[in-house]
């Protein structure tokens, strides 16, 4: 009974991290994905020899960045990441780690993390701390790209969660999950139907429109016809994002899977910037999008007559404006554009059925640090905090860029809680 | 079919150390969202807060045990605070969106490289518990009646979580019913009322931030102690999420709601995660393998949510004019 116990609390506790990674691994092995800036890097050999010297085995990252090499016993062995065979403008964050003595234990796996940067051979374009001003400001640079192409995507989370919250008063916590369904849907299309990914993108484009349209047509605004309240709404967004999260875990699993196209691509430097094609064409569709929404809302019908809905429906509904079809419209609108969001996220990263979950608070903060509500604020909040995330990672450590971003969420609530071009109103 | 292994983790699971520690952050949250009406998205970050208090200082400042317990409540009230000053003068969504973020903050910086030092990066913390073992009042066995048995660590687990778990219904019951607790029900239903009676609101709902989060911490201390480690990613978004779901099935604002909700809740869950994979073990369901029946219990408790929600906002025991789903 004792076993069951156990069995039962680390199942708990331990759910999310071993799902999301295999740990149900035959034998000893080592492991590991090499990423570079989230986005993951093939073609790199491993070699593994024993404590002793001997060769042990060999492996090459795969397409989406990940080597796995098995090693006969529980021991300590030592990794080489062979840098040669690293893509141009990749190299080691730490030139001196190229080798790293790990120890494996008794049936299980052990991750190996070699750390990744963008530079080229001459020397890492992000060097630990400044060489002197010039190379500082080659990395504030670098870092208020990657900012930008970060806050691009955000900004179009940001987008509908904006006009859904301007047009509905929901604030909608399965939004995250929105961008991961887009991505996984353009996923099937891509991979299992073998459509290239730019045939794949506007169809799970349209797609992602017809479920946001359907989930406004079915669940939302039967829900609000029966005067369900807005906290009730909000909390039942929450059980709506747990379900298709853990159904997206459920049919494609816990692994990070990459498209089929546009996976590694060999960096270019764009002045002090090092970048890849992808990536500038994705800001470019981005920027497009956002251009061509923001345009739609300011002078066609359908867009003055969304922005009336979000300033007063009832008013709007008096004057002939069909307030129920402008909202399932914006739904599908707001659908469509984080599905775009979540594919771009895809082809910039990785996919992963938490990858929506990951940048909800980040849309969030925009969305907050421009104004709930009003959707120009939502796309300028974002791009701050795109740039933010990325600019503080100079003075605190990578991994608490988030924390930076939510630090400030809270600040700017107390000096300037109704956002940057939010209007001044009670919201108290 | 095993179907006594089914039954017993079931019922393990409804008494268990699972059902008291959802049941205290589910009392804790009772006081926010039940009684106050403050949408608190943030719990999680109370129980972080409380298990890393604990756990930092004896495992990593090597002070004594009783020492931890109290900076891991002083750490409650200074995150209620910090979490209350900025938020609680705003409305429900902003405060919902705050919270959440304060407890992924507090998640993120526990789980950091740079203070792995201090806080044990994502591996967590270890090796601070000796002393409450050493208060263990049971000599080491099994207890238990038929298939139903824990051993003498869980036990002492269960006792203390049980002693809590009543002393904090008998604190809500007896609050609630005092004027102090009227003026907070009171804020739920009408905040506006509330000021113009001369209440200062902000400094009640600040008072209920700080009551319900240390409820929290004590579930955080319990859930540090009963797994002898605490790991950052225990602290996630879905504990909270949980607790909710534990909270409205019981039914809000009613002082056993939470406990019943979670004793309910872990024998449901259980009881469908160990049939379904007793199920597919036993090829009686062939289209999904073992590691699926995790996920389909989170599609569960999500599906669950909303159903609770559009059908029984007011769960088993409650009053669904008592609850503030509309509050803004």
């Amino acid at each position: 009974m004792r076993r069951a116990v156990i069995a039962f609390t680390a199942f708990l506790g331990a759910l999310f991290i071993l799902l999301a990674s295999p740990a149900w691994a035959e034998g000893e092995s080592l492991r590991g994905t090499l990423q570079n800036q989230g986005q993951p890097v093939n073609g790199v050999k491993i070699s593994v020899t024993s404590g002793d010297g001997q060769p042990v085995g060999e492996a090459t990252s795969g397409a989406d960045g990940k080597w796995e090499v098995q090693v006969p016993a529980a021991g300590s062995y030592k990794v080489t990441l062979d840098q040669a065979t690293l893509p141009a403008g990749t190299v080691l964050k730490f030139k001196d780690r190229a080798t790293l003595s790990v120890q494996v234990f008794e049936g299980n796996y052990r991750n190996v993390l070699f750390a990744l940067a963008s530079g080229d051979a001459a020397g890492v374009a992000t060097p630990p701390d400044g060489g002197g001003s010039s190379a500082f400001w080659t990395r504030v640079a670098q870092l208020a790209f990657e900012g930008l192409s970060l806050g691009l995507i955000i900004a179009l989370g940001a987008l509908g969660i904006s006009l859904i919250f301007g047009t509905t008063g929901l604030t909608n916590f399965a939004h995250g999950e929105l961008l991961t369904v887009g991505a996984f849907i353009a996923f099937v299309l891509n991979s299992t139907f073998g459509l290239h990914l730019l045939i794949a993108t506007p169809l799970a484009v349209i797609v992602a429109a017809g479920f946001g349209y359907g989930q406004e047509r079915f669940f939302w605004g039967p829900l609000r016809n029966r005067k369900t309240g807005l906290v009730s709404m909000m909390i039942i967004s929450i059980g709506v994002a747990m379900f298709l999260r853990y159904l997206l875990l459920f049919l494609f699993g816990g692994e990070n899977v990459p498209y089929e196209q546009y996976v590694a691509q060999d960096g270019i430097k764009l002045g002090p910037v090092f970048t890849t094609p992808k990536s500038l064409i994705a800001m470019g569709i981005e920027i497009a999008v956002l251009i061509a929404v923001g345009l739609a809302l300011t002078f066609t019908r359908l867009g003055k007559a969304t922005r009336a809905v979000s300033d007063n429906p009832a008013l709007a509904a008096s004057s002939g404006i069909n307030v129920d079809r402008i909202i399932r419209i914006v739904w599908a609108m707001g659908t469509a554009v984080a599905g775009l969001a979540g594919i771009m996220l895809g082809t910039t990263q990785i996919l992963n059925f938490q990858m929506g979950q990951q940048v909800l608070l980040l849309m969030f903060a925009g969305v907050t640090l421009g104004g709930l509500g009003t959707a120009f604020g939502a796309l300028v909040g974002s791009l701050v905090v795109g740039m933010f995330v990325q600019i503080s990672t100079i003075w605190i450590p990578p991994e608490l860029k988030t924390v930076g971003a939510l630090a400030v969420l809270i600040l700017v609530l107390l000096v300037r809680p109704q956002g940057i071009l939010g209007r001044r109103e009670r919201i108290g | 079919m095993d179907w006594t292994l089914i039954f017993s983790r079931a019922v393990e699971a409804g008494i268990g150390t699972e059902a008291v520690i959802y049941a205290l952050a589910a009392i804790g949250l009772n006081i926010h969202f039940g009684y106050t009406g403050l949408l608190n998205f943030g719990q999680a970050g109370f129980l972080a807060v409380g298990a890393y208090g604990v756990a930092t200082t004896v495992a990593t400042l090597g002070l004594p045990f009783w020492l931890g317990i109290v900076i891991g409540l002083a750490a409650a009230v200074l995150f209620a605070l910090l979490l209350g000053i900025p938020t609680l003068r705003l409305r429900a969504d902003y405060l919902a969106i705050v919270t959440i973020a304060a407890a992924e903050i507090v998640r993120l910086v526990v789980r950091s490289v740079a203070l792995q030092g201090t806080f044990g990066g994502t591996d967590g913390l270890e090796a601070f518990s000796d002393d409450f073992y050493g208060m263990n009042i049971y000599s080491p066995g099994q207890y238990g009646i038929g298939p139903i048995a824990f051993d003498h660590r869980t036990l002492w687990v269960l006792t203390v979580g049980w002693i809590l778990v009543a002393a904090a219904c008998a604190v809500v019951y007896l609050v609630m019913k005092s004027p102090w607790g009227r003026v907070l029900k009171a804020i739920r239903e009408d905040e506006d009322a509330v000021r113009s009676l001369g209440k200062n609101v902000f400094s009640y709902k600040m008072q209920a931030l700080v009551f319900g989060g240390v409820i929290g911490s004590l579930a955080g201390f319990l859930f540090a102690l009963s797994r002898a480690a605490t790991q950052p990613d225990l602290f996630s978004t879905e504990l909270t999420f949980f607790a909710y779901t534990v909270l409205i099935l019981g039914g809000a604002a009613r002082v056993f709601g939470p406990v019943l909700g979670a004793v309910i809740f872990w024998c449901l869950l259980i009881l469908v995660k160990t049939g379904m994979e007793e199920a597919v073990n036993h090829q009686v369901i062939t289209f999904i393998t073992v590691n699926q029946v995790g996920s389909i219990n989170y599609m569960l408790v999500g599906l669950g949510l909303v159903l609770l929600l559009i059908y029984r906002p007011q769960g088993i025991l409650g009053d669904k004019r008592e609850i503030a789903l509309d509050a803004r």
